[in-house]
């Protein structure tokens, strides 16, 4: 299940969600992402992305995993809008019988959420607003995946 | 068809989206981009690095060499960083 939404998630309450009822689940995995001041004086950051294309690649990002990986059930979260610094930006959950594969599907998602995913931030500090480049280390890690 | 615009792509064009109709020889994403940039300087200088822009056609993504013949809806912006 993939949602894109203005507010807070609930780490605990999703993962409940999750696995209610479910006795064939034996691994949960999850990630969270949260806001980083990098420098001391972020105010906001702006997530900004392209409605419509973005629910659409994060059900492809998910059903790939799913494809490839045991996997019982999944969960990604975006938020997007204006959040503060410490606030939940992103949670990806992963549910299988053992833990490996809900492990790296859980790293999968997220390396791919982050390199195919259409969103963009933008950091507010006291003297603007820059937006974030992309990094070259998030593509690497991405095509560890394309290699087998 | 219709073109929308993300991020600092969109700052420097100044439009998030618009409809446009396209001459009958702009038939790729790269003609696109130079009938693009021939209409002003916020075009001209959004697209002045194309190492940086991304591309979509009909919401999914695409190579700036990929057709848009019958394409609904293309989208421009700069490499993605969600996450």
């Amino acid at each position: 299940m993939i949602r894109v939404q203005t507010e807070d998630f609930d780490i605990g309450a999703e993962v409940a969600a999750l696995s209610k009822d479910r006795h064939d689940i034996g691994a949960v995995v999850t990630f969270s992402g949260t806001v980083r001041d990098k420098t001391g004086d972020l105010l906001a950051l702006e997530l900004e992305h392209y409605p419509g294309m973005t629910e659409k690649e994060l059900v492809r990002i998910e059903r790939e995993a799913q494809e490839r990986w045991p996997l019982e059930a999944s969960l990604i979260v975006h938020r997007v809008g204006r959040l503060a610094p410490g606030e939940n930006i992103v949670l990806v959950v992963t549910a299988s019988a053992h833990r490996q594969a809900a492990f790296e599907a859980a790293e999968f998602l997220m390396d791919y959420l982050k390199t195919r995913a259409p969103f963009w931030k933008r950091e507010e500090t006291a003297s603007g607003g820059d937006w974030v480049d992309a990094r070259d280390s998030d593509d690497t890690a991405a095509a560890r995946w394309t290699k087998k | 068809m219709k073109l929308l615009y993300f991020a600092w792509v969109k700052q420097k064009t100044g439009t998030a989206e618009e409809d446009v109709t396209l001459p009958p020889e702009v038939t790729d994403v790269t003609g696109l981009i130079d009938w693009l940039r021939r209409r002003d300087e916020g075009y001209e200088a959004a697209f002045e690095d194309l190492k940086v822009i991304r591309c979509a056609v009909d919401q999914e993504h695409a190579d700036l060499n990929a057709s848009i013949a019958g394409a609904q809806e293309v989208a421009f912006f700069p490499p993605v960083t969600g996450g």
